[in-house]
């Protein structure tokens, strides 16, 4: 318990119209941990990633991101300092080759400029080569390396889950956030996905996972934040937060064994 | 260069380029045998491949629809002609115009990006189609209280390019060859269209250009990878208008003469069409689009008329009648058959994919 923490959010409040998306959710994610991010749906996941990462601005409350806050930033701001994400509804460059999707993430880390482009300096020729170099290590890493020609969008649902990641790990995240990356796949994609989360966490890189398969979730989670309406009910280490009685409430008596059970 | 040329079977593409080199050089002297004309149109075709390249970073790049594009072309020819003509007596070198020209449409760009950065679609379709008539009816009526267009007059006696006493105007002969002032602006032009298409080619294959792609597939996610969703549609504005200055900078100097009426609304459109005619994001359809729709409606031109005579011993419909049908009927067929264009951007992938296995 001595890493200190990576991100820390306080008091982080969202509301669309009438609806209090979020309300008030404190946490805490310490480096190297993987840290889940679980709650019933409509229970404000994905409203507080958006709001992380820049999409919406935050109604209330500030994210502390190493040291530093993330308040008023853009999108490609947070990027920028390091948080990458993916979508729970994948969002793939549909058109472009697997292999330049990965490019496309490294766009960050990278400085050629249009005059650059034009004329081809040695400067950016060698940053070409090694943007590619670094996007085909990386699908290898994922395990999509033999599609790397082939449009994104002619992928199988497995593998494009796999290459939204590779895509987020081109940007060179300190903080990885995940949304629901197992959802659709079977039980030995998900297992082939785990040993993936567990490598990317053992090379470094902190994990924010919002997930629906329990099982994935009690198995890879250091720690939990659980969401009810907007409201954090809950927080701390995964098997102690699955016998909280406001979670098993939230989750409506029953459906978190269900969930088990059906994973 | 080399990003023009197959790498997979060097000898092959030498003949090729070799090929393709001697075609553009002698095509001017083949067309001027058919008639001046000719060349002509061939210069005008040229000129429309520019605009297709350049409205084609806007729209097939990074994905944003631009009904105004013939805007830039205009602001390019003004500069030009405004700055090279008895107008305001002045006559600058058109070496030093087209820069200008290039900057001022390019700086035009970033002022219609600017408050359309949150617009797609649709909606900036329309703001688009707004500000390229707002640019045609300021030329139409900017001349009071101070005379800056000479409105719809226009302004005429354009100086052509010329560098010390070789002028492009001039005809010459050298050699027992007739240059003439169409073809000289030929040779140009086609210099002109080689570096385009050099310039276009590495800017697609570049952090640049995969930036414009990923905006193109999905805004939100192209945001969360870090890339500046802003600088880079106003970079895009900015690149297709600078092309389309330089258009219009040399449209100038060829016709000698500019007014309003040649920067209408059904123009903005006839470059779109070659653009999604071709395929767009893939720069030979483009270029294959532009020649297309800028051949076919004159060769229809010479051979509506005469074929009719010969079929039914005169003329029953008005040629240019069939003509706009024909062109019409075929865009609709194209749509309906081929909706990606005729080389749509997908099959470079598939190319590139065969080359790497």
């Amino acid at each position: 318990m001595s890493s200190p923490d990576l991100l820390r959010g306080s008091g982080i409040a969202k509301r669309f119209g009438g609806v209090q998306a979020l309300s008030g959710v404190d946490f805490s994610i310490r480096q190297g941990e993987i840290y889940g991010l679980i709650g019933p749906n409509g229970a404000g996941k994905t409203s507080l990633f958006n709001v992380l990462t820049g999409i919406y601005p935050a109604d209330g409350g500030e994210f502390i991101f190493e040291g530093k806050s993330l308040a008023g930033l853009k999108p490609h701001e947070v990027a920028a300092r390091g948080i990458a994400r993916t979508f729970q509804n994948i969002r793939l460059f549909a058109n472009l080759s697997a292999l330049e999707n990965v490019m496309i993430g490294r766009h960050v880390r990278t400085h050629a400029t249009v005059f650059g482009a034009i004329f081809r300096n040695a400067r950016t020729r060698a940053e070409e080569r090694a943007i590619e170099k670094r996007g085909y290590a990386l699908l290898e890493y994922v395990g999509v390396a033999r599609r790397a020609n082939d449009l994104a969008r002619h992928l199988a649902y497995g593998d494009q889950r796999k290459l939204e990641i590779a895509r987020a790990l081109a940007t060179d995240p300190r903080l990885l956030a995940l949304d629901e990356p197992a959802a659709g796949m079977n039980a030995t994609e998900t297992a082939a996905l785990r040993t993936l989360l567990e490598n990317i966490r053992r090379d470094g890189t902190t994990i924010l996972l919002i997930e629906h398969d329990m099982k994935l979730v009690m198995n890879l989670c250091d720690r939990v934040l659980v969401l009810d309406y907007g409201k954090k009910i809950a927080e701390g280490v995964a098997a102690a937060v699955q016998k909280d009685p406001k979670v098993i409430a939230a989750y409506l008596g029953g459906d978190v064994e269900l969930d088990v059970a059906r994973a | 260069m080399h990003a023009l040329i197959d790498t997979k079977h060097p000898a092959i593409a030498k003949v090729g380029v070799v090929l393709i080199a001697v075609t553009l050089a002698v095509l001017p002297f083949a067309l001027a045998g058919i008639g001046t004309a000719w060349v002509r149109i061939t210069n005008l075709a040229v000129l429309y491949i520019l605009l297709s390249l350049g409205l084609n970073i806007v729209v097939g790049f990074a994905g944003l629809l631009d009904l105004g594009y013939i805007a830039f072309y205009a602001v390019g020819a003004y500069v030009y002609a405004l700055l090279a003509s008895p107008h305001f007596d002045l006559h600058w070198p058109f070496w030093v115009i087209l820069p200008i020209g290039a900057l001022v449409a390019c700086m035009f760009g970033v002022l219609l990006g600017t408050p359309t950065l949150k617009l797609r679609g649709d909606y900036l379709a329309i703001v688009t189609l707004g500000f390229g008539e707002i640019i045609r009816i300021f030329l139409n009526n900017l001349s009071q209280p101070i005379n800056i267009t000479n409105g719809p007059q226009g302004v005429t006696l354009i100086d052509p390019f010329r560098f010390g006493t070789f002028s492009f105007a001039k005809t010459e002969t050298v050699a027992g060859l007739t240059f003439s002032g169409p073809i000289k602006y030929y040779y140009l032009l086609v210099i002109v269209l080689l570096v385009v298409i050099v310039i276009n080619l590495r800017l697609q294959n570049s952090r640049i250009g995969r930036a414009w792609e990923a905006i193109r597939e999905d805004e939100i996610a192209a945001r969360s990878m870090g890339i500046n969703t802003r600088n880079m549609k106003l970079l895009a504005f900015a690149m297709g208008a600078s092309f389309g200055g330089v258009a219009g900078g040399m449209f100038s100097a060829i016709q000698g003469f500019i007014s309003p009426e040649s920067f209408v609304l059904v123009e903005s459109v006839n470059i779109l069409a070659m653009v999604v005619l071709g395929g767009m994001g893939n720069i030979w359809g483009v270029i294959l689009g532009a020649l297309l729709l800028s051949f076919v409606p004159e060769v229809l031109r010479y051979t509506v008329g005469p074929a009719q005579q010969a079929v039914f011993g005169r003329t029953l419909i008005d040629p240019e009648v069939i003509r706009m049908l024909l062109f019409g009927i075929t865009l609709v067929a194209m749509m309906l058959f081929r909706p990606a264009g005729i080389l749509p951007s997908a099959l470079r992938k598939r190319e590139l994919e065969t080359a790497r296995a």
